[in-house]
Parts: structure tokens; C-alpha cells; sequence
């Protein structure tokens, strides 16, 4: 804050309400594909996100060229920094909400429906019921089927943490190279990373098709299913969006963006890569190890 | 922008309330059904707290905290465009369901599952994305406003040298971006829930729906404070001004704030003590909630020791501040009655907790709104308000709001249940004044809009520091402020 430079204010945009229409119509979409199902829901949800996607190459576009142009001041360096750090502790706390309904049912809700506990008494709504980790007996199989069996975390799941955390240690390696302007390197090494993320969503992708097939293991089958699909979906879907990120900044680098000290883009999507590794190795810990 | 529509939503929201008070009016069913009666409490509740009070703090900061750090706009200007208009969006799929079969959502703002999963109208899923929508317009909102404070102060503005004003956003922003995620996760999991089979919150799944008010409430409680940080942070701007006296204790009021912020993470199971929490559960998050006293015990010392001794005089805004203080503080002790556990038990799900909240929100809330509006009416539209009408509107509102919500203690104490449009004979009179009060601070709003207009579109001229005592950066400049107005940085010794 020493520095008096003047502010950088950017131009009128247009971005934010074409944004606005975009996502308002995506979900409005969404909403009624779930509940009346009918072709003109589906066909919102498409113009919506259509919309979105050309607002995001948009928008991302216009400050990618602002950027370039060099009308950012250090200032909107730190700016953009701290909202990327508070966008990401915003997405650990939605992850958060769904970790601590994991715990809660394991320490809290199960037991007691188990007869354990402060609340045992509840054993009484379905008399002889066992309370076991993972659930595979549900209280009321009528209605939420049992899965046969789980996945166990010592096969795809270990493959999936070792993919994932090598892919953390290679894009640090591209950024460290990026820094010291090897940018063959970078490049290598940033082709790396994204294959082991594409890796990652294919196995991850085949698990779920042999939990449905094989083992009855699916969205519906009791507190086990929901929590585990939640849980390693919205990981997945987070995923997904990290490689888009590094892919863009793959392409970027190729046409020349970017310098050894000016590198912010790259940098935001490494941090976002560092974050889903991290919730990764906590969904293995909890999720299919315990 | 943001000010204007949390308006025209404080407008529908109250008119919602209007409906609610006008059933209540006599015993017995007059005017509604109770299906829609219960629709209008659940949308009355939403639009007020998402829809009017949050925005209406977001403009003021919006448009208040450039000018006290010396900034030319918000950090991130774009973003702060879109957060806004997500919110029309938001609302208009919102009341939309309104229109829909099985109607709006009925469940009450709270929307417990399962009452909101399994015993929904269809339209609960478009009411999820609604939500949805509205959380990622909070958390932009918020992470704006954290890098506006934390990047563009003025050179030689350190943390402790921020106006409260600016502090208690900080903090509010924090709160914000900790907890619209989790109140994400847990709409997504009722959206599973309705509509793709699992079972978080169904027991013969082995879910709990207890589970879907621990993880509410963990957002429901920093929610309140949200809405009630910045109108600390803007009274505490207000009483010095009109008190010709520098804040009384400022480093205080800041770790006040802070240790209210990190308390309210947890004292979330006070909202349900009597759903069959384990007893130790109930024990510690009872001494939790007492401990929040303090610190909004030493807010409410400093205020009045900063009006002590003071050549006080009293306008609109700071009558405004006054009777924030007085009765934010009246709310603050029906809080602690209930966060006893023993004594909730009898309380709970009374009129006596509509009293509670509605004493804090209302003249919490909604008056420091209209104080911080009056304060700083001259400098955004560069003409005086019209003086006499703004204390007629303070009177007004302060005998209705009252009337309103003073009698509903003792519905409560008595035992007349809140969310229902009929009760028995004992609790009419009470509620025939409750309605009166309610319609009368209901119509003295309209006259809050004749004065705004006015003050925009003519009256006295302001000068850049029309306040005797105001300080800040936001007074140094001509009234009404200068587009981008700040666009190099002033110095602050």
C-alpha cells in the first residue's frame, strides 16, 4: 500500500448481466427438467448453458486481454489474489458441510438409531437393527436397498490418491519451471499433470459404473450411498473443473502468455489443483479407509 | 441499485406480514387458508432476511466503504455487478413459486426437513436454486468487500485506524463466505433428497432429519449476525456524531465484534434445545450463547458511555440510534431468557421467540438501516432530507413497531404458538393490538419513500460535512461524492 500509483478502474461491462440471464436461465432449467420434465426445461437449461459458457469465454477473454495490455496495477494483482484465496475457503466449507454430515451420521445418528447412546430409545422405530460402518444393512430395506458391498479404499481408490498427489508435485514442477522461464519445460510438465487428472476421472468414472453393476452401491441404498456419491462427486465435478482450468492454461502457455513474474492465471488454477488434492487425500482418509 | 430493490423487496415482504397480521386480527378463520397462511410466514421470513436486509447492508457497504478507505469503487467492480443482479433473478424465481401448483414453499423460513423434503410442494426444488443462486451472489459479494478492505485502504489507514463502519463488514464478510457454503451443502442434500433417492435426512435410510438443523443452524446463527454486525458498525459512526464525542473505547468495540463473529460458529444448537439433544450438548451450547452477553454487553456500554456527557442532539438518524440501542437491547435480554435450556423448553416455538427476533431484526436491523440511510441521505444525493417528516417517520415506526411486537411476549409467556392463523379466545386482545401496530408501522414505510424522493430530487443544499461531529474520510469530499471518486489514493496520517 506504500506506493500512490492511481487506480486501475476498468470499462463498462456487459459480462455481468449476460451472466446473470445465463445462470438465472440454467437453473431455472434445471429446476423444472427435476420436477415437470418436459422438452421446454430442457431446452432453457441448454440456451442457459450455452450462455454461461459463452459468457465465461467472454468475460475470462476480455480480462485475460486487459491483463496483457498491461492496465493491471500490482493492486489488482492483490485483488485478484485474495478473492481467488477466499473463493477457494469458500468451496472448503461447502465441502465441510458435507464431511461434517458424514460425521455426524457415523458418531451421532447411526449409533443411536442402534439403540446406543443418549438416544438409543430411537432403536424402537426399527427393532433389531444393527448399526455397522459401512451401512449395508439399511433400517428400512424397502426402501433404500442394501448395496451388496463397498469399495475398498486399497485398490482404484489408492491408485486415484497416488495419481493425484504426483499430479501436485507436477504442476509445483511446472510452476517452479514457469518461474525460471523453461517454458518447454512447463509445458511438459503441465501435459503431465493433465493426463494424470484425465487419468483420475476415468477411474474414478469406471468405479462408480462397477458400484452401480456390480454392487447395488448407488445414490439410494441408505446413508453409505448418499454420503459416498456426494462426497466423491462433488470431488469429481471439482476435478473436472481444475483440468478445464489447467487445460486453458496449457493453451495459454502455448500462444505465449504469461511471464516468469507475471503469471497469475497459472498460479490460481495451481492453487485451485492444490486444493482438490487435499480434499482428496481427507475423502480417502474418511470416506473409504475408516 | 441494491438499496432500491432491498426497498421495493422490504415493501413485498412487508406487505406479506401485512396478510399474516390482517389473519391474526381476530381468532378464527377470516381471510386465508392456512396453506397460504403458512406460505406467507415461510415467504416473509426469506424475503426479509435474503431479500431485504442482507442486500440492503450490501449497498451500504457497497457505496460506503470506497469512500472511508479513499477508494475509487469496490476492488473487484465486475464481480460486484453480477453478485447484484443475481439477486432480482434469485427473487423472481422465488416468488414465482407463488404461482405454481401445490404453491410456494410452506415449511417456514427455516424449512426443516422433513417437512421441506419429504412433505414439500413440488415447487421446494426451484426455491433450492433459488438459494443456490442467492448464496453465490452473498459469497461474491463478500469476498469484494474483504479485498476492498484489505487492498485498497488509503496509504497510512492501518486495521485499527479502519471506521467500525468498515470493520464490522470485514468481519460480517468473513462470517459470509464461512457460512452461504455450508448453507449450499446443505439445500443440495434436500435436492437429493426430493428428487434422486438418498437419505440425509431420512431415518430408514439411516439418515437424521436433526441432522438438516445441525448443519442449518451452523449457517443459521452467523446469519443472524451477519444482519446485525453493520448496523452495530454504522451506530457506532452515528452516536459520536451526534454526541460531539469521539467513540468511547474503539479497540473494544473491534474485539467485541470479532469475539461475537467467532462465537456465533458455535452456539448453533440453542435453535434446538428441545429436540432431544444429549444433555452435555445442551450445557455447553447454554453457557456458549450466555457468553455472547459480553461482548454485546461491552458494544452497549461504549454506546451509552459515548453518549454520556456528550452535547447531544437529536435528528433522525441519531434518534434512530437511540432506539436501536434501547431496543436491540430489550431483544438481547428475551435472548438470554431463551438460551436458558430449562426455561426454552416452555418458550420454544411461542410467540415469545417472534417477539425475540423481531425485537432484534426490527430495530436492530431495519433501524440501523434507516439511521445509516439518514446519516448519509446528504451525502449521496447532495440535498438535505426534510427533517420534520424523517422524525415523523421515526416516531411513527417506533410506536407501531412497539405495538407490534411488545404484546407478543406475553402471547408467548401465555402459550399462543407462532406459525398458525388460528388461536384460542384468551390471546385476542393481544393480537388485535399486535395487528393494529403491525398496520401502523407497516403504512409510516410509504412515508419513508415521500422522503427519500424528495431528498433525491431537491431540498436544502448539503455541504460536504453536514454532521457537526461526523469524522472520516467520507466527509473530505463534496456532498453528493464524485463518480469513481477517489481515483488516486488520499493520505491518512
Amino acid at each position: 500500500m506504500a506506493e500512490n500509483q492511481t487506480y486501475y478502474v476498468p470499462e463498462q461491462s456487459k459480462w455481468p448481466i449476460v451472466a446473470t440471464v445465463g445462470l438465472g436461465l440454467m437453473m431455472y432449467g434445471l429446476a423444472s427438467i427435476m420436477v415437470f420434465d418436459t422438452t421446454g426445461s430442457w431446452i432453457t437449461f441448454w440456451i442457459g448453458s450455452a450462455i454461461m459458457v459463452y459468457m465465461l469465454f467472454g468475460w475470462f477473454g476480455s480480462v485475460i486481454r486487459e491483463s496483457r495490455e498491461g492496465l493491471y496495477s500490482p493492486q489488482m494483482d492483490r485483488s485478484f489474489r485474495w478473492g481467488m484465496s477466499w473463493f477457494i475457503f469458500s468451496e472448503v466449507m461447502f465441502f465441510a458441510a458435507f464431511f461434517g454430515a458424514l460425521f455426524y451420521t457415523r458418531v451421532f445418528a447411526l449409533p443411536w438409531l442402534g439403540g446406543e447412546g443418549d438416544r438409543g430409545s430411537s432403536n424402537m422405530l426399527w427393532e433389531g437393527f444393527q448399526a455397522t460402518w459401512p451401512l449395508i444393512n439399511t433400517p428400512d430395506p424397502q426402501t433404500y436397498p442394501a448395496p451388496e458391498g463397498t469399495i475398498g479404499p486399497w485398490g482404484l481408490p489408492l491408485i486415484n490418491t497416488i495419481l493425484l498427489v504426483t499430479s501436485s508435485f507436477t504442476v509445483t514442477v511446472a510452476h517452479h519451471a514457469l518461474k525460471e522461464n523453461h517454458r518447454k519445460k512447463v509445458k511438459t510438465w503441465l501435459t503431465a499433470t493433465i493426463a494424470l487428472a484425465l487419468v483420475f476421472v476415468c477411474v474414478q468414472g469406471y468405479e462408480y459404473v462397477h458400484a452401480y453393476r456390480d454392487l447395488n452401491l448407488t445414490l439410494g441404498s441408505g446413508i453409505y450411498g448418499s454420503t459416498f456419491f456426494m462426497l466423491t462427486g462433488f470431488h469429481g465435478a471439482h476435478v473436472i473443473l481444475g483440468t478445464v482450468m489447467l487445460i486453458i492454461m496449457l493453451i495459454r502457455i502455448n500462444k505465449g502468455h504469461f511471464t516468469a513474474d507475471n503469471h497469475f492465471g497459472f498460479e490460481a488454477s495451481a492453487w485451485y489443483w492444490h486444493f482438490v488434492d487435499v480434499v482428496w487425500l481427507g475423502l480417502f482418509v474418511f470416506v473409504y479407509v475408516i | 441499485m441494491y438499496l432500491i430493490f432491498s426497498f421495493a423487496m422490504f415493501l413485498l415482504g412487508g406487505a406479506m406480514a401485512m396478510v399474516i397480521r390482517a389473519e391474526l386480527f381476530q381468532p378464527g378463520l377470516q381471510i386465508v387458508e392456512p396453506e397460504f397462511f403458512n406460505q406467507m410466514t415461510t415467504m416473509h421470513g426469506l424475503i426479509m432476511v435474503f431479500g431485504a436486509v442482507m442486500p440492503a447492508f450490501v449497498g451500504l457497504a457497497n457505496w460506503m466503504i470506497p469512500l472511508m478507505v479513499g477508494a475509487p469503487d469496490m476492488a473487484l467492480p465486475r464481480m460486484n455487478n453480477w453478485s447484484f443482479w443475481l439477486l432480482p433473478c434469485a427473487f423472481l424465481i422465488l416468488v414465482s413459486t407463488l404461482f405454481m401448483e401445490g404453491g410456494a414453499p410452506n415449511f417456514g423460513w427455516t424449512f426443516y426437513a422433513p417437512l421441506s423434503t419429504t412433505y414439500g410442494p413440488p415447487s421446494t426444488t426451484f426455491f433450492i436454486f433459488a438459494v443456490h443462486i442467492m448464496g453465490v451472489s452473498s459469497i461474491m459479494g463478500a469476498i469484494n468487500v474483504i479485498a476492498t478492505i484489505l487492498n485498497m485502504r488509503a496509504p497510512g489507514m492501518t486495521l485499527m485506524k479502519m471506521p467500525l463502519f468498515v470493520w464490522t463488514w470485514l468481519i460480517t464478510a468473513f462470517l459470509l463466505i464461512a457460512v452461504m457454503p455450508v448453507l449450499a451443502g446443505v439445500v443440495t442434500m434436500m435436492l437429493m433428497d426430493i428428487n434422486f433417492g438418498t437419505s440425509f435426512f431420512d431415518a430408514s435410510g439411516g439418515g437424521d432429519p436433526l441432522l438438516f438443523q445441525h448443519v442449518f443452524w451452523f449457517f443459521g446463527h452467523p446469519e443472524v449476525y451477519i444482519m446485525i454486525l453493520p448496523a452495530f458498525g454504522a451506530v457506532s459512526h452515528i452516536i459520536p456524531a451526534f454526541s460531539r464525542k469521539p467513540l468511547f473505547g474503539y479497540a473494544s468495540m473491534v474485539y467485541a465484534v470479532g469475539a461475537i463473529a467467532l462465537l456465533s460458529f458455535v452456539v448453533w444448537a440453542h435453535h434446538m434445545f428441545t429436540v432431544g439433544i444429549p444433555i452435555a450438548g445442551q450445557l455447553f451450547f447454554m453457557y456458549a450463547t450466555m457468553l455472547i452477553a459480553v461482548p454485546t454487553g461491552v458494544k452497549v456500554f461504549n454506546w451509552v458511555a459515548t453518549m454520556f456527557r456528550g452535547s447531544l442532539t437529536f435528528e433522525a438518524p441519531m434518534l434512530f440510534a437511540v432506539a436501536f440501542v434501547i431496543l436491540f437491547t430489550i431483544g438481547g435480554f428475551s435472548g438470554l431468557m431463551l438460551a436458558i435450556a430449562p426455561a426454552d423448553f416452555q418458550y420454544h416455538d411461542t410467540y415469545f421467540v417472534v417477539a425475540h427476533f423481531h425485537y432484534v431484526l426490527v430495530p436492530g436491523a431495519i433501524f440501523g438501516i434507516f439511521a445509516s440511510a439518514y446519516f448519509w441521505l446528504p451525502k449521496w444525493t447532495g440535498h438535505m432530507y426534510d427533517e420534520t417528516l424523517a422524525k415523523t417517520h421515526f416516531w411513527l415506526s417506533f410506536v407501531g413497531m412497539n405495538l407490534a411486537f411488545f404484546p407478543m411476549h406475553f402471547l408467548g409467556l401465555a402459550g399462543m404458538p407462532r406459525r398458525i392463523p388460528d388461536y384460542a379466545l384468551q390471546f385476542a386482545d393481544f393480537n388485535m393490538v399486535s395487528s393494529i401496530g403491525a398496520f401502523m408501522f407497516g403504512a409510516t414505510q410509504i412515508l419513508f419513500l415521500v422522503i427519500v424522493v424528495k431528498c433525491v430530487r431537491g431540498g436544502e443544499k448539503a455541504p460536504a460535512k453536514p454532521w457537526d461531529g461526523a469524522e472520516g474520510l467520507e466527509w473530505t469530499v463534496p456532498s453528493p461524492a464524485p463518480y469513481h471518486t477517489f481515483s488516486t489514493p488520499p493520505e491518512v496520517k
